[in-house]
């Protein structure tokens, strides 16, 4: 497993990464979410050892990162952003030259290369040199470097950035086929990859932990999630009022058509609209209960007046 | 035995990368076609009529002094303007195993360099009797120079992410070293600084480099090339160690 203690990374004045703290069990699939800025790459770039953390630290499977840098470094694979690799090596030279540092020799060396170039669909390139990649292969190569020694931790930096959509699918399929056996971290800004991966939601913001739940229940938090939608076939004037009227609701916003009845209590306000509407034969062409959206819950926690981080503890 | 493996696979890889682009024939073919020219028309060793290689040693540092900065100017600032220095020290490797590693391997390079030049300490035997030992002392002493600028130039390499700078500020560290020892140059300072001018030459490859072609192995020179190397291998690892990402 992964604890992430404390850490933080001042550069000069500047506050980076200030006190971030979480933990990640195996299995789970952690999305480490925020602006561009927010402090997502330190605290990465940190918890695998490459930039040295001003306090607090990281212990990767029982290794610490600042204390026993290269056993907690052997814990881990580690895709950086943007996936830089070394391009005018060829993609079978390459993964030979990690499974060397890796520690495997001869014949083992030759199977984890094989194996790998095989599980990240390199067959096709792997006497190419990598330069000559497209941004999707070139990704490949890299997720493959960071699988090659089947690490217990995978960290990836913004891993689907820049991918087409199928790149994309394939990149999350990977990710869900080793998620039961490892503990995994990726950091994202795009909001539905969180809900097509991670079973667990990190919302950073000025370096500071906003958030830190499952996106079904960051989604709960969402002003829009348990309010009730409904489209009106006809126009029915005193609609709005009615709807208003009702106990459960807060407020009723309309558009059109379309109303949107926000709640006030949650659980009783479908049943008070649905009998409402049942009641006064409306002619309705749609109702639905609102889940609440991930990009309002991402937008109220990372920006706020006065433009300062609102920290705020786990759910 | 982990240290070993470590700085051997990136010794690999690094020596391998020379060859992977055309920088190493580059290199190679602009290192011995000048080597031949300044030995043979700017020098005139055939013309001195005498069997001694030190006029072809003569010329290695001002050889140096132009391509090894060139060898080693992208060994760091390369690293770190692809980003790929985040992937090499995330591995389980020590920063002083990759600096070990890089720098034997563009040692071992610009070494076979040096010593492809062979063909005409064969012609000097072949026409004369060179002294032996001043050709042992020769290509000593060359190779130790060579480690000696290529430290210098690994040193810049670190300090940019832009090999153009590295390239340029390693000329000029290396143009200093080379000529604050020598004569010429001491000669017209000395009348007017003489303490100085014996501190500041001191520093100097020149006084050191000269005399093991004169065939004199001498433990003081050895120290002396071999204490720059590490001086600078050690603030490289200080520069990275302090700046990896910027």
């Amino acid at each position: 497993m992964l604890e992430v203690k404390n850490l933080r990374k001042t550069f000069g004045a500047i506050r980076a990464v200030n006190d971030v703290s979480f933990n990640v069990e195996r299995g789970e699939v952690l999305g480490f979410l925020g602006p561009n800025g927010a402090g997502k790459t330190n605290t990465m770039r940190m918890i695998t050892g490459f930039l040295p953390p001003t306090s607090g630290t990281a212990i990767v499977n029982g290794f610490d990162i600042r204390t026993s840098p290269l056993d907690a470094k052997k814990q881990i694979g580690y895709l950086p952003e943007n996936a830089p690799v070394y391009s005018e090596m060829t993609v079978f030279n390459y993964l030979r030259f990690i499974a060397e540092i890796r520690g495997f020799t001869g014949a083992a060396r030759d199977a984890r290369v094989g194996g790998t170039v095989e599980k990240c669909r390199l067959d096709g390139v792997r006497n190419q040199s990598i330069g000559t990649l497209s941004k999707g292969y070139r990704q490949r190569v890299c997720f493959a470097q960071a699988l090659l020694h089947d690490p217990a931790v995978l960290i990836m930096d913004e891993p689907t950035d820049g991918l087409d959509p199928n790149q994309k699918r394939v990149v999350r399929d990977m990710i869900r086929d080793m998620a039961r056996e490892k503990v995994i971290v990726l950091s994202t800004h795009i909001l539905e990859e969180v809900d097509a991966v991670c079973s667990r939601a990190v919302i950073i913001s000025h370096g500071r932990i906003a958030a830190n739940a499952s996106p079904d229940s960051l989604r709960r938090r969402s002003a829009m999630h348990g309010a009730v939608e409904i489209l009106l076939d006809k126009p029915l004037p005193e609609a709005a009022t009615l709807l208003r009227s009702l106990p459960s609701a807060a407020s009723v916003q309309e558009e059109g058509g379309r109303f949107v009845v926000m709640a006030k209590d949650k659980d009783r306000l479908f049943h008070d609209v649905f009998a409402l509407v049942k009641g006064g034969s409306w002619a309705i062409g749609g109702i639905r209960v609102l889940d609440g959206r991930l990009d309002d819950v991402f937008r109220d926690l990372t920006m706020n007046d006065n433009g300062t981080a609102r920290p705020e503890s786990a759910a | 035995m982990d240290a070993v493996r470590n700085t051997k696979a990136i010794f690999k890889r690094e020596l391998a990368s020379y060859f992977e682009s055309p920088v190493a024939y580059v290199f190679l073919v602009v290192f011995l076609v000048l080597v031949q020219f300044l030995t043979f028309f700017i020098g005139n060793y055939y013309e001195m009529n005498q069997a001694d290689p030190r006029g072809f040693f003569f010329w290695h540092p001002w050889l140096f002094l132009i391509l090894v900065p060139a060898a080693s100017m992208r060994l760091w600032s390369e690293e770190r303007r692809t980003g790929t220095i985040e992937t090499l020290l995330t591995l389980p490797v020590s920063l002083f195993q990759a600096l070990l590693g890089k720098f034997l391997a563009a040692w071992v390079f610009i070494g076979l360099a040096v010593l492809l030049t062979f063909p005409i300490v064969l012609a000097t035997a072949y026409l004369g009797a060179p002294d032996k030992g001043v050709i042992v002392g020769g290509y000593l002493g060359s190779l130790l120079l060579a480690g000696t600028c290529l430290s210098v130039g690994m040193f810049t390499s670190a300090l940019t992410r832009n090999q153009v700078i590295s390239f340029v500020l390693s000329v000029v560290i290396c143009l200093f070293l080379l000529l604050a020892g020598w004569p010429p140059i001491t000669d017209m300072f000395v009348k007017w600084a003489p303490r100085l001018v014996e501190l500041v030459a001191s520093f100097s490859f020149m006084s050191h480099y000269f005399s093991m072609q004169r065939g004199v192995i001498d433990l003081r020179d050895l120290a002396y090339f071999a204490s720059a190397m590490i001086f600078m291998l050690a603030a490289t690892h200080q520069v990275i160690e302090n700046r990896k990402a910027a």
